[in-house]
């Protein structure tokens, strides 16, 4: 398991995941601090739960394939490739706009300058955890501008499990619970690519 | 109310009528649903890739557009259908956010409708209708009975195919 090289993801080892869980912490707690600065509130943050899911229980872990979810999803290039989606149902999403801009919103739709705050909001919580991410193994991560999107949860979680259904039936998840007065509650589902996989774990003296 | 059978993601089915068959948030996944028009028998796969010979991980066919739709004819004909009066009805391949088509998955909604069509082409079988790419899920539920194919997204009136 040392090498890590032709590792798929079911033969990840407890290791991987301490690992992955570790900065998955350390990234959550940046990104709950950078999202405490961002709301000018105090946000507490749960322990974040890591865990490998089957493409079938995608949907139902947040709540249905039906769900509506906001989804922020970028990409990463530099030493490693993969995408970085962080997903969150559609009314924490807007208790965290509404917190950042200080108004309630109207009517159901998010307008265009709540989906840019939208934007913005993962933004800094993707970029705290690739932060972390760069900063544990000292490998460069460019991420892209985060693209936003609001539909059904079965919709929007294909998106990465199309990246990870390339290589795998299943994907990985990082269960993040922002908590104040509302359920700020949100995944962060990581998608390296599976020379990046090695890369990390080799950067980190696996 | 009619039993309605449920299809997961990279997953198929079969049933026969008065049954019905749905599976729930198809995004840049293609949802293929092929009936015999005189038996009846009708199926749903969900397909989430193109090309089952690009990648390393193959294991499950349903999860090909050019694995998981020869997979569903096989198990429509176990039922009694017969190829040659097998029609389909397809619906999905959306783009869900804009900058994908930048990624090496260039337009992978785009790729699966192809594959899927070329997969129906190369087994003989119509596409009668078809509600594929724009940009937001789409729920669908198909009656084998009549063919009806019914698609449901997030604002937008139900439409039938």
């Amino acid at each position: 398991m040392a090498e890590g090289n032709d590792l798929t993801i079911e033969q990840m080892s407890d290791q991987y995941f301490d690992v992955l869980k570790e900065i998955g912490n350390i990234g959550a707690g940046n990104a709950t601090t950078a999202l405490s600065t961002m709301l000018g509130t105090r946000v507490d943050m749960m322990v974040p739960k890591v865990r490998l899911m089957e493409f079938k229980e995608v949907g139902t872990t947040l709540g249905g394939e039906e769900q509506l979810v906001a989804g922020i999803y970028l990409v990463v290039d530099g030493d490693i490739h993969g995408s970085i989606m962080f997903v969150q149902k559609k009314e924490s999403a807007r208790a965290m706009v509404q917190k950042l801009m200080g108004m309630p919103s109207e009517g159901d739709d998010f307008s265009e300058m709540e989906l840019s705050a939208l934007k913005e909001i993962g933004n800094v919580i993707t970029g705290a955890y690739l932060n972390s991410l760069a900063t544990l193994t000292n490998l460069t991560i460019y991420p892209s501008v985060p693209d936003v999107c609001i539909d059904m949860a079965g919709a929007i979680l294909s998106v990465p499990a199309i990246e990870f259904g390339a290589i795998s039936d299943k994907m990985l998840l990082i269960q993040t619970d922002f908590a104040d007065d509302d359920d700020l509650s949100g995944y962060f589902i990581l998608v390296p690519d599976e020379e990046s996989d090695a890369k990390i774990l080799h950067a980190l003296g696996f | 109310m009619p039993e309605t059978i449920k299809v997961g993601i990279a997953d198929l089915n079969v049933v026969k009528p008065p049954q019905l068959i749905t599976t729930i948030g198809l995004g840049s996944c293609v949802g293929i649903a092929i009936r015999d028009k005189v038996s009846k028998v009708g199926g749903l796969v969900h397909v989430m890739l193109p090309n089952s010979r690009e990648v390393k991980s193959s294991g499950n066919v349903a999860k090909f557009a050019d694995t998981g739709i020869p997979e569903l004819v096989r198990r429509l004909e176990k039922m009694g259908a017969v190829k040659s009066r097998m029609v389909a009805k397809i619906a999905g391949g959306a783009t869900m956010f804009s900058f994908q088509s930048k990624s090496e998955l260039t337009g992978i909604g785009d790729r699966n409708v192809a594959a899927t069509k070329a997969a129906l082409k190369a087994l003989g079988i119509p596409i009668l209708a078809e509600d594929t790419g724009a940009n937001y899920g789409r729920t669908v539920t198909f009656n084998p009975e009549t063919g009806d194919y019914e698609i449901k997204a997030v604002g937008k009136p139900v439409r039938v195919i």
